[in-house]
């Protein structure tokens, strides 16, 4: 099998992204032909898919549709067997790119926070600024404070994650990405692992967010909120992207069969 | 002479330990301060060279294995010996104390990077995943992210690793660092009479007992907060 | 480095020790036959005594436990050995090593055994005792098998530590693997015989330290 050496031919952007309006200039992050394999296993076959600026696009799929493994191929968490991906159009796969200095520009909150138990929520957040932007002690808790201000945490600043509920602790995690200034934000599955009662707070920092012009690009379940908050759904099954559109078509009219069957399995859910 | 004034004749003897304290303190020193350095020196050592394997570069990986694999099969008083009376034989000659203190710290070393290496493996992938993601690097992550939970994790068995290994310094008796069993030795052989054997086991007690219950505590803490 | 080889690796000096050191290699296996189940038996009283629900077992049995885990082993065996005379009590050396390191082992088999009973949650006490099993069945049948099972690697990393103890006994003229080797080594001004010694505890015990860092990897995964 060839690794990230064979690159398909640079396709057209617009051929893929449905509802980006055009002579926009290049989107913020564009995936184009991805494939990934576990053993034999193929995860992703051929996956193209661009983001545009201050656009949220929600990715819908059942586990296993492989979407969070795009997601994570989005800042070579998992890397990619094949295609390429631009980052503000510049590319991000292949040896030569530093990677360090890409993922910082690339935001991601994960399903299980992952934040640092052993640093409270301001140097969750600092630790990033101070160690890859350098900036000074000062500085960085200046923008860890306002980070955290965004999140609605300004007073849980000195509160280590264990003293934190499953939501906070997510909106640390949000506020530590949004901190670094990204150009775009993973969300993987971000309210999967909480109570449904704290679902809601997350869900309101990630609306603010977007009204802020974030550029976003989330793998959740939340239908009711994608339907709401998205401008784009992207339908992924069995390594594909099988449909894709604004929330309301694909969700009133979706055209493909496996996206009817899981919408009809969600369509009373939360 | 009744049984217990026996006892107390041959084990407690006034007279014959107010002679030898003094002698048996200096062991002391010389006991705590090689326990100090052997320890610094192990923790330190065994924490960088876990750090090093988490590289993963085979050749390398491979001699720290082998290094710790070695010093955790090997009795340490067999490499005493060796390096104490083998080492002169072709020019490098060691006071008895440095040869304790190297190899009882290479010891410490050994055990303690397999510790620190098992703290590094079973810190969660999604703590590396979260700071590469925010532009941090491989050694930023080991160092401020992976490194601090680790060592957390590892404190109680590198406690009583650290215990056990700085006992050992009573093995110096045997190459003549003059150390507390060495200095008792020499007391009971000159003086006829147990009473300063009692007192160095009384000086080791009254050294390590507090670190056995702080390890014990430690260990009861940890437990709590796993489950 | 040809003084090292000649010093350390000779190899002449090694085949007219090995001898010697077979010998010493016998009294070390004797050593750890007689000290592992007693240093296990001795261990498993020192664990049920320290988790006993009466608290006038309890705390003599871990007081006993942390004061023989704070005196060096090698401080213990010469004060039976070299002090206990004093007193008349004239010990000889293999029971010496044996009394010795019975004290040192079973408390720490102890600490180990100690840490799989309290492995073990109370249901399966509380199970096993409401099928009529009376304590000691649900012991022996019950809970030791799994807080042995639980324990193992710890169990077996103590081992390999005593196996290494029984040097010590070299200190007081048991002739065991070490003794031999410096009794060959004092006779040929050489340190050969050590390395072959060395060699043969690489032999012994090398493959068992492995398999524990197999093992302990494959639970942190």
């Amino acid at each position: 099998m060839s690794k990230t050496t064979t690159r398909p031919a640079v396709r057209k952007p617009e051929a893929e992204n449905g509802g980006a309006a055009p002579g926009a200039g290049r989107p913020t992050l564009e995936v184009i032909g991805l494939r990934k394999s576990f053993g034999t296993l193929e995860v992703l076959k051929n996956v193209s898919l661009a983001v545009e600026k201050s656009e949220m696009v929600f990715v819908l799929g059942r586990s296993g549709s492989g979407k969070s493994t795009m997601l994570r191929c989005c800042n070579r968490l998992e890397e990619p067997d094949a295609g390429e991906i631009l980052l503000e159009g510049q590319p991000i796969t292949g040896s030569g790119v530093n990677l360090d200095k890409v993922r910082r520009r690339i935001g991601m909150v994960f399903q299980g926070f992952n934040l640092y138990p052993h640093l409270d929520a301001r140097r969750n957040i600092t630790l990033a600024l101070r160690k890859v932007l350098k900036q000074s002690r000062d500085e960085a808790d200046t923008r860890a404070a306002a980070a955290l201000t965004r999140v609605g945490l300004a007073d849980k600043a000195g509160n280590y994650p264990s003293q934190l509920s499953g939501g906070q602790q997510q909106r640390v995690a949000i506020a530590r990405a949004i901190a670094l200034e990204p150009a775009v934000m993973l969300f993987d599955e971000p309210t999967s692992a909480l109570d449904p009662e704290l679902v809601g707070d997350v869900l309101g920092v990630m609306r603010e967010l977007k009204e802020d012009g974030m550029t976003m690009l989330v793998v959740s379940h939340e239908m009711a909120f994608a339907r709401e908050a998205a401008d784009r759904v992207v339908f992924m099954a069995d390594g594909h992207i099988v449909e894709q559109g604004p929330p309301e078509d694909l969700f009133t009219n979706p055209q493909h069969e496996s996206t009817r069957a899981f919408l009809s399995r969600y369509s009373y859910g939360p | 002479m009744s049984n217990l004034d026996r006892f107390i004749e041959t084990f407690l003897n006034g007279a014959v330990l107010a002679k030898y304290t003094p002698a048996i303190l200096q062991g002391v020193w010389v006991t705590i301060e090689l326990s100090i350095l052997i320890v610094i020196a192990g923790t330190l050592l065994g924490t960088s060279l876990a750090c090093i394997r988490a590289y993963r570069l085979r050749p390398v990986s491979f001699l720290i294995v082998i290094y710790a694999d070695i010093f955790r099969a090997l009795p340490p008083l067999v490499l005493i010996l060796l390096a104490y009376f083998g080492l002169p034989n072709v020019g490098v000659t060691l006071s008895s104390s440095t040869v304790l203190f190297v190899i009882l710290g290479l010891t410490l070393g050994a055990f303690a990077e397999e510790i620190v290496w098992a703290g590094i493996t079973s810190t969660d992938k999604g703590q590396w995943e979260a700071a590469r993601s925010t532009g941090l690097g491989f050694t930023q992550t080991l160092i401020f992210v992976v490194l601090p939970q680790a060592v957390r994790m590892v404190i109680p068995p590198l406690t009583n690793r650290a215990i056990a290994i700085t006992k050992m310094t009573a093995l110096g008796t045997v190459i003549g660092v003059p150390d507390i069993l060495n200095q008792a030795t020499t007391a009971q052989s000159f003086s006829g009479n147990a009473s300063p054997l009692t007192l160095a086991a009384v000086a080791y007690v009254v050294l390590f007992l507090p670190f056995v219950i702080l390890s014990r505590w430690l260990e009861s803490r940890f437990a709590w907060k796993k489950g | 480095m040809d003084q090292l080889i000649q010093q350390f690796f000779n190899i002449d000096i090694m085949v007219q020790a090995l001898p010697t050191i077979l010998r010493g290699l016998g009294m070390t296996l004797l050593i750890c036959a007689v000290v592992i189940p007693l240093g296990l038996a001795g261990g498993l009283m020192a664990a049920l005594a320290s988790t006993a629900r009466s608290r006038w077992l309890r705390w003599p049995a871990v007081a006993l436990v942390d004061l023989f885990r704070a005196i060096p082993p090698l401080v213990l065996l010469i004060f039976v050995y070299a002090g206990l005379p004093f007193a008349g009590i004239r010990l000889s050396p293999f029971v010496a090593v044996a009394i010795a390191f019975l004290l040192n082992n079973s408390s720490y088999y102890g600490e180990v055994f100690r840490a799989g009973l309290i492995s073990i949650g109370k249901g399966q006490w509380e199970a096993a005792r409401s099928t009529g099993l009376t304590q000691r069945q649900t012991l022996t049948h019950v809970i030791l098998p799994q807080a042995t099972r639980n324990v193992l690697p710890d169990l077996i990393s103590n081992t390999v530590e005593v196996v290494k103890l029984t040097s010590l006994a070299s200190v007081v003229s048991l002739g065991e693997l070490l003794h031999a080797a410096d009794l060959a080594r004092s006779v040929t001004y050489n340190a050969s015989p050590l390395t072959l010694a060395a060699g043969v505890y690489l032999v012994l015990l090398w493959p068992v330290v492995r398999l524990l860092s197999r093992y302990q990897r494959r639970i942190a995964v």
